[in-house]
């Protein structure tokens, strides 16, 4: 048994003069703070990396840095899906005694560390050397061909993505942390520069600087715990040039195996937070997870399903596209908006009922999956 | 492997993959071993050029001087008939399912395959 005993998250955006280490270092602290916890009592680390100061032993510099001593400590490296994997290890590894509670941190000043040309061409780099990245591909021209392959097979439009980018911005103008504040509609984003077609500026993520964290526990720390049902991952490919059909992709495979292992059917599901680098990458997951039917996402957008008050609420803090992308601690901004809602502290953005919450994270071009069920226990 | 005739990627006009004697499967990606079987020592062969578009992307925002300086390009991936799939560019009009076939441009100073609506 698991429980996420903490969760802590810096504003995303511009952190002027913070390094990497400073934003992984204030989200750790809040993170345990929040479990009611001292920092001598965490027995275990797991980090992601940092595009801006990469190094070949995280953990312990992080460790080193914040001051503490853990008797297991390691980097992880997934990409988009970096957070939800070390969650699912973290869980792993207090369910098997390996240790009590393990921080489980991500950070970077990745816009204003390095330049947005910097950050773009970083990324680029999970395309195959030889036979992708000579052709001059850009994270937004991979997800631009798989768009351009799931329009076409299951009829979505370049409005129906928009709604996603709408409805993330919608949410994010609810939290004073998020990168974006602005109110833009489906002609806003139909109207954004051209990046890699059919994607437009405003259905790619951005580039931030921030930091999340959260504990991982054997025991609860407090009255309402929030259990890490079940998880599960899946990975297909690493380059799209070798991916499988669009109706063989690794978020079904990921999600079939953590209903099994957590018992949970989606219909048991109360809130959802989905990995969303660009919008064609939530209308996607949203299809392959079951949270709506092939190429019906959209419509499902604009009848409000996934709004705050809808049947399934989604990323309500904004998500990547509008809360903002720091990289590994992107989408662990996720699991810390989805326990707020758990634990009924979300305040202005609270929902009715987030008992039950499916999780999904995609690393790489959709390479690399993990899907992950929590359940309030009182 | 050593044999392996020269491709796109070394600078030659030709896009190259290999089949498995064992197991009859294709693979792009050239390796010492068939990625589906195991067997070792692939066959390579040069393959005609042709194919259908699978998908497409017009890149207008690059990263890097090199490559800004040929934007817009259209990327895309291409079913070759020969059983692979390849990432190339293309015309900028291409629509995913046209038959086309391969030609050769210069791209940020090497040669890269460029795929044609056959006429």
């Amino acid at each position: 048994m698991s429980f996420i005993t903490g969760v802590g998250l810096t504003s995303y955006g511009k952190h002027e003069g913070s390094s990497s280490l400073d934003l992984m270092s204030k989200a750790a602290e809040l993170a345990i703070a929040d479990a009611g916890l001292k920092r001598s009592e965490i027995d275990g680390i797991l980090c992601g990396y940092s595009t801006v100061s990469p190094h070949i032993m995280l953990a312990t510099v992080f460790a080193e840095h914040f001051g503490i001593q853990p008797s297991y400590a390691h980097a992880v490296q997934v990409g988009g899906a970096t957070g939800l994997a070390m969650t699912m290890l973290a869980h792993h590894l207090v369910d098997a005694g390996v240790a009590k509670h393990v921080l489980v941190v991500g950070g970077e000043n990745r816009l204003t560390g390095q330049s947005r040309d910097a950050s773009i061409q970083a990324l680029a780099q999970v395309g195959h050397p030889d036979y992708e990245v000579t052709l001059g591909p850009t994270i937004p021209a991979y997800y631009g061909l798989v768009a351009s392959r799931y329009m076409h097979e299951y009829g979505v439009t370049q409005q129906d993505l928009a709604e996603f980018a709408v409805l993330m911005r919608a949410h994010a103008l609810t939290h004073p942390g998020a990168q974006f504040h602005e109110p833009i509609t489906v002609a806003d984003v139909m109207a954004s520069k051209p990046v890699a077609m059919p994607l437009k500026l405003l259905d790619c993520c951005p580039v931030s600087d921030g930091g999340a964290a959260f504990v991982v526990s054997r025991e609860k720390t407090s009255a309402t715990g929030i259990r890490i049902r079940g998880c599960a991952q899946a990975h297909t490919h690493q380059h799209i040039t070798a991916a499988p059909p669009l109706s063989e992709l690794g978020a079904e495979i990921a999600v079939a195996k953590a209903k099994a292992a957590a018992g949970i059917a989606i219909s048991d599901v109360r809130y959802a937070a989905v990995y969303d680098s660009f919008t064609i990458t939530l209308a996607m997951l949203l299809e392959d997870l079951g949270l709506a039917g092939r190429g019906e996402a959209a419509a499902r957008v604009r009848a409000g399903h996934f709004g705050r008050d809808g049947a399934m609420p989604l990323n309500t803090h904004g998500g990547l596209l509008s809360y903002g992308h720091c990289g590994v601690g992107g989408a662990m901004a996720h699991l810390v908006e989805t326990h707020l809602q758990m634990t009924e502290r979300a305040g202005s953005r609270q929902v009715r009922d987030a008992s039950v919450a499916l999780l999904h994270g995609d690393g790489g071009v959709l390479s690399s999956h993990v899907s992950m069920f929590l359940e309030r226990v009182r | 492997m050593s044999d392996r005739p020269a491709d796109w990627t070394k600078g030659a006009e030709a896009i190259v993959y290999q089949t498995c004697g064992a197991c009859g499967a294709v693979q792009y990606f050239a390796r010492h071993f068939c990625a589906a079987c195991g067997a070792p020592d692939p066959s390579p062969k040069r393959a005609s050029g042709s194919g259908t578009v699978y998908a497409t992307s017009l890149v207008c925002r690059a990263a890097t001087p090199e490559t800004r300086a040929h934007v817009p390009y259209n990327m895309v991936l291409v079913d070759a008939v020969e059983g692979f799939r390849m990432m190339a560019h293309g015309d900028s009009d291409l629509a995913i399912g046209d038959k086309v076939t391969a030609n050769y441009r210069p791209f940020a100073g090497r040669l890269v395959p460029y795929f044609e609506r056959i006429k």
